[in-house]
């Protein structure tokens, strides 16, 4: 294999695995505070399609990505109504908010199809990026990129390291206990979930403006789901996932790569893998005498009385 | 008997607020859709009246609807019966294609059968694969390695793939230049239809699947243990049911049924295997599972209205020219309602 | 003791639907002072304890922390005024370490957690009130005595002034209850408020200052410990003397009865916290009651799910009536003649949604199945459960109301009804007394008494010993999942059988 392949194969894996990785700290947190979310998948559009518009309308990236953002979260906020107020089912409210995700997302992006945006800008990390072979495969990427890992790694201080990450640890594993403690299990869900919208959005902007540069209904295809797969991959622990997001990307990006040269294996045998790996995992792990997956996920806390 | 009219005057009493509360459920979704299409410079009246019309208004119209609802309803039973013993099947969509899948190869491999044999082969492939590719996630269950919600959910990707695979390689049709599909379906393998629309055998099957749903769960020896179970599993074990076979069981049949569906939208609708087989129909066969808990009157009304609301997309694409995929807003809207009105508690079915 | 209460109930009122919990309740909480809250289950002595942490909001009546009413709407509401509970099930999460648990709980910490001082701050609390445990451990690996310490710990890092105990006896072996009230004594030494709340007169009688009883939701009399003798807490409890003690049986006459479950060496495999049971030899002959003593948690549950097919024996062999039945499946062995009443009924025989037929006919579906299964014989179902339950000497309910309107007692009547209704040969009985009132459970002993003087053997598993001397014929101790010691009930004293349990002495009439 050439370096040039080489190189695209790991650059892709990076530029593949940053929405992956947004994505899946974003379920991640839900799932540390009990909620599993399925609607993931709408929320990336969301993000993709309020990105993408609005950086077509005012030519600012910056702008498009905080839109895509705040898109989300208010977007996820229904999912919040829903399970945390209206004690919903989670798995059906996660479904329904996907599907209201794609439609509102394809009314809003209607207008927009065929729209081309420049791409969000690469920046060039002075000097490191110089280095041969090694700075093009690490230092040359946009923002969203170089802010993925930094992400992960706040995310896992918060969990572990404050009083708050711990609360939402002890939401999601028991709610009632959580309460007893006297901490507030609506208020933590809802902060989470606001916060996971946050990145859900900022994971389908990555999309639509750094990868594809375009807007096509439905351009997710699948990575919502792609990402719950990943949560079990990553065991719930933000830094596993920045390894299996980086796994998973270079998957897809291998599997481009081998299609653009050619290569004859099937690309669908390949994109398997990834949930069949995920699959053998939770297997694997859920055979052990502890796992890791929270204990309240799930289910709905009824409250007391 | 003073009591029993009593009793019976309660019944049209809740049945009477049961509807109301529904319509008024449906109006805040229709109103809040109306608002979306207001703020997209549409005429929502407009829009309602079009849909009403193309679906309700004509023959042709309402057969379409029905056909819309044949795989729903299939699809919502695939959730329905397991989720008597709290098995949750997330799986449809998969369990969907590789139903297809298996009916394309019956189809396909066996095509000098004549209709009466290759029918049934193929319906019986159907149910099959669905049911094998839904065992895999019981059996995954009872061995305590993972939950049928999440493997049934990650298996949907590994089913759709497959499809894939097989349509843009093995399978596909040299004859189709760049479309990925399989060769047409003999026309001995093409489900019978009625009346000249394409409401399919399909739909005889759907409610023959209801009905015995019903009756088994509601008369039977079975239906008692699997109620049973689906109140307090751990009871059920010890008073000897063997809880892992039923879990088996109802995997399989609830795969099954969702194979059924897939068989049917691969030998009635599309003639041949295309990986864009299904628009989410097992997603949104297990949304329609969950907002009626299940019951089969619930189901069929649930289908119906879920298959006008879709078939309202295709509608609003040609005369108001805006995205078919819009009308998945209604639904959600319509889920988002029904779901936030019940307090998820269940048990009282 | 100090003149003016740390707080105050007044005319605290809670009625839960068919039920009046607290009926206009007036109680007073001092300092320095152990205060034991007596009263038989649903008594309402929870309810009441609940509502002043913040878990049920009262009808009517008030709380008066400091001569000031207070309004306590959530467990937050209660630890500010320094108000702290030791539930009977403990709201530990297992998946945190014991110092993130207690830190979860303490109100003072920064948002950014100093993992280290924490952990010394435990550690010089649990040096003081000699509450050993380590900080690192996650909660599933602690025993239930560990579990209680920590639950300890939480509150007194908390600063809590007001503690309640629920049952905390409940599931402790003895020589951790006696440590247990010499943690309580010395939190009374520096000044902090105690409530037990608990229904074993005895303890009470050992460790409290002053002693309230309640019944049927209200305050029955307050004592303070030196005035109070058993029979007068027995006559507050229960309204008038009740002649309780099960009726003295004399010795088995059925020495040489039939064999009807033998297990020779069974081992299981231990599972997630709870503990295998290890080379169990065990017979039980028709005509006799087999008493297993132990602190729950040694092997006891899973002795009778091996009985029941539930769990495979790793090792060994178990017969029923002479036949080998170590592959039987539960259906077989049930169809077999044996009986189950599990320790907690409505969690693993009852059906609360199906009706009380319904849950009647999940006796033995087969045997009530008509046309292969395609229906089901509902009048046989009535005559029979109808006919149990007059033999038993309970009312006969309406068969078609669902069984969970049913009291709880009630419900473990139709699983006792249930479970005896096909006079059953082989009975496991866990707990069977457990949770039910008095009279009730007077009546189940009788019950089992009688079944067995029809030429039933019985698998009687308790931690009451009382009940244990008084039923068996022969006793088996088990500790650690294994029997350490068996004989009949005059060659142990109750003493000695405490240890046994406990492991503290490993002597005892070994011959079985």
């Amino acid at each position: 294999m050439s370096d040039i392949l080489l190189i695209s194969i790991l650059s892709g894996a990076v530029l593949s695995g940053t929405p992956l990785l947004y994505a899946t700290l974003s379920e991640m947190l839900s799932e540390r505070t009990g909620v599993i979310n399925l609607g993931l998948e709408g929320i990336m559009l969301i993000g993709a399609v309020v990105g993408f518009v609005t950086t077509v309308k005012t030519g600012n990236h910056a702008l498009g990505i905080i839109a895509a953002a705040f898109a989300g979260a208010l977007f996820n906020m229904i999912f919040a109504f829903m399970v945390i107020t209206r004690k919903a089912n989670q798995l059906a409210s996660g479904l329904a908010l996907m599907f209201c995700g794609v439609g509102l997302s394809a009314l809003i992006g209607a207008p927009f199809i065929g729209s081309r945006i420049e791409g969000l800008g690469a920046i060039a990390i002075p000097l490191l990026s110089d280095i041969p072979f090694l700075g093009r495969v690490f230092f040359n990427y946009d923002i969203l990129v170089y802010l993925a890992i930094p992400t992960a790694v706040v995310i896992w201080w918060f969990l572990f390291k404050t009083r708050w990450g711990l609360s939402l640890r002890a939401v999601g594993e028991n709610p009632t206990a959580a309460y007893a403690a006297g901490k507030n299990p609506y208020l933590l869900q809802y902060q989470v979930l606001f916060i996971a919208g946050l990145l859900g959005g900022i994971a389908g902007a990555h999309l639509s403006l750094a990868l594809a540069h375009t807007w096509a209904e439905w351009m997710t295809a699948g990575r919502g789901f792609f990402a719950v797969a990943l949560v079990i991959f990553a065991k719930w622990h933000p830094l596993r996932a920045i390894a299996g997001a980086l796994l998973f990307g270079g998957a897809i990006s291998l599997q481009l790569q081998m299609q653009a040269q050619g290569v004859p294996v099937s690309s669908f045998l390949l994109d398997m893998l990834p949930y069949v790996l995920s699959l053998v995992v939770l297997a694997l792990w859920g055979g052990a005498r502890r796992s890791a997956v929270p204990g309240s996920l799930g289910r709905v806390f009824q409250g007391t009385e | 008997m003073d009591k029993g009219l009593g009793i019976k005057g309660m019944f049209r009493h809740k049945w009477v607020a049961a509807i109301i509360r529904f319509c008024g459920l449906m109006g805040i979704a229709m109103a809040v859709f109306a608002l979306v299409l207001l703020i997209f410079g549409q005429n929502p009246l407009r829009a309602y009246a079009d849909i009403f019309k193309a679906t309700l208004g004509t023959a042709y119209g309402f057969s379409e609807v029905l056909v819309k609802m044949i795989p729903l309803v299939l699809t919502a039973l695939a959730v329905a019966i397991p989720s008597r013993i709290w098995l949750i099947n997330v799986g449809g969509e998969g369990q969907l294609f590789i139903g297809a899948l298996f009916a394309t190869w019956g189809a396909l491999q066996f095509n000098g059968l004549s209709i009466w044999l290759l029918l049934p082969l193929i319906s019986f492939l159907g149910f099959l694969g669905g049911g094998l590719w839904a065992l895999i996630s019981g059996f995954l269950r009872i061995k305590g390695w993972a939950s049928e919600t999440i493997s049934t959910l990650l298996m949907n990707y590994v089913a759709i793939l497959l499809v894939s695979f097989f349509v843009f390689g093995p399978w596909k049709d040299p004859e189709s230049a760049n479309y990925p599909q399989s060769a047409p379906f003999p026309d001995a393998a093409i489900l019978p239809t009625f009346f000249g629309s394409r409401v399919h055998l399909g739909a005889v099957l759907a409610i023959a699947g209801l009905l015995l749903f019903y009756f088994v769960m509601s008369r039977t020896r079975w239906g008692l243990e699997m109620r049973a179970m689906g109140i307090n599993q751990e009871g059920a074990r010890r008073t000897g049911i063997p809880t892992y076979r039923y879990i088996l069981l109802l995997m399989f049949i609830g795969g099954g049924m969702a194979g059924l569906a897939g068989m049917g939208e691969v030998s009635a609708i599309h003639g041949q295997l295309r990986p864009s087989l299904s628009p989410g129909l097992g997603y949104t066969g297990f949304l329609i599972s969950w907002i009626t808990m299940g019951s089969p009157l619930g189901i069929i009304a649930a289908a119906f209205l879920i298959s006008i609301i879709t078939a309202g997309g295709d509608i609003l694409q040609m005369t108001h020219r805006i995205p078919a995929a819009a009308i998945h807003i209604l639904m959600s809207l319509v889920l988002f309602v029904v779901l936030a009105r019940s307090t998820g508690k269940r048990g009282k079915r | 003791m100090n003149p003016s209460p740390f707080l105050s109930f007044r005319g605290i009122t809670k009625s839960f639907p068919a039920v009046l919990a607290n009926d206009c309740i007036d109680l007073d909480i001092y300092g320095g002072e152990i205060h034991a809250l007596l009263g038989e289950n649903g008594a309402g002595k929870s309810t009441l304890m609940k509502i002043l942490y913040g878990f049920y909001r009262a009808d009517a009546g008030e709380i008066i922390v400091n001569g000031e009413p207070v309004n306590i709407r959530s467990p937050k509401d209660a630890r500010r005024y320094r108000i702290g509970m030791v539930f009977q099930d403990f709201i530990l999460i297992p998946a945190l370490t014991v110092a993130e648990n207690i830190a979860l709980f303490l109100p003072d910490l920064p948002f950014v957690l100093d993992s280290d001082s924490i952990i010394k701050r435990i550690e010089e609390l649990s040096e003081r009130y000699s509450l050993r445990v380590n900080p690192g451990a996650p909660v599933w690996q602690l025993s239930v005595g560990e579990r209680q310490k920590v639950e300890l710990l939480k509150l007194l890092l908390a600063d809590t002034k007001i503690l309640i105990l629920d049952e905390p006896t409940r599931s402790l072996a003895p020589h951790e209850t006696a440590g247990l009230f010499q943690v309580l004594a010395n939190l009374r030494r520096d000044g902090y408020a105690v409530t037990v709340i608990t229904h074993k007169m005895k303890e009470v009688l050992e460790y409290a200052d002053r002693i309230t009883v309640m019944r049927r939701g209200k305050i029955a009399g307050t004592l303070p410990v030196a005035e109070a003798t058993e029979s007068r807490l027995v006559s507050l409890m229960f309204g008038k003397a009740v002649a309780e003690s099960p009726k003295t049986r004399g010795e088995a006459t059925f020495e040489e009865g039939m064999l009807l479950l033998e297990l020779r060496g069974v081992r299981t495999q231990p599972e997630g916290s709870g503990m295998g049971i290890k080379d169990i030899n065990l017979t039980v002959r028709s005509g006799e009651i087999v008493g297993i003593a132990g602190v729950s948690g040694n092997g006891q549950r899973e002795l009778g799910d091996v009985v029941l097919g539930m769990e495979r024996c790793q090792r060994g062999k178990k017969f029923i009536k002479g036949e080998d039945a170590t592959h039987w499946s539960v259906a077989r062995i049930r169809s077999s003649g044996t009986a189950f009443i599990p320790e907690d009924p409505l969690g693993m025989a009852a059906f609360p949604w199906l009706s009380i037929q319904e849950n009647m006919a999940m006796a033995d579906t087969s045997r009530y199945a008509r046309y292969g299964g395609l229906s089901m014989d509902w009048g046989t179902v009535r005559s029979d459960l109808q006919a149990s339950l007059k033999r038993l000497g309970f009312t006969i309910p309406p068969v078609y109301v669902p069984l969970g309107i049913l009291s709880g007692g009630n419900i473990q009547r139709m699983i006792l009804a249930r479970e005896m209704a096909h006079d059953p040969r082989l009975i496991v009985a866990f707990y069977p007394t457990r949770g039910l009132d008095v009279q009730s459970a007077v009546a189940a002993r009788e019950v089992f008494l009688n079944s067995r003087d029809r030429g039933a053997g019985i698998l009687f598993i308790s931690e009451d010993l009382d009940e244990l001397f008084a039923l068996s014929d022969r006793l088996i101790v088990m500790l650690r999942g294994e029997i350490v010691a068996s004989g009949k009930p005059r060659e142990f004293t109750m003493q000695e059988i405490g240890y046994l349990m406990t492991g503290s002495r490993a002597e005892g009439g070994q011959n079985g």
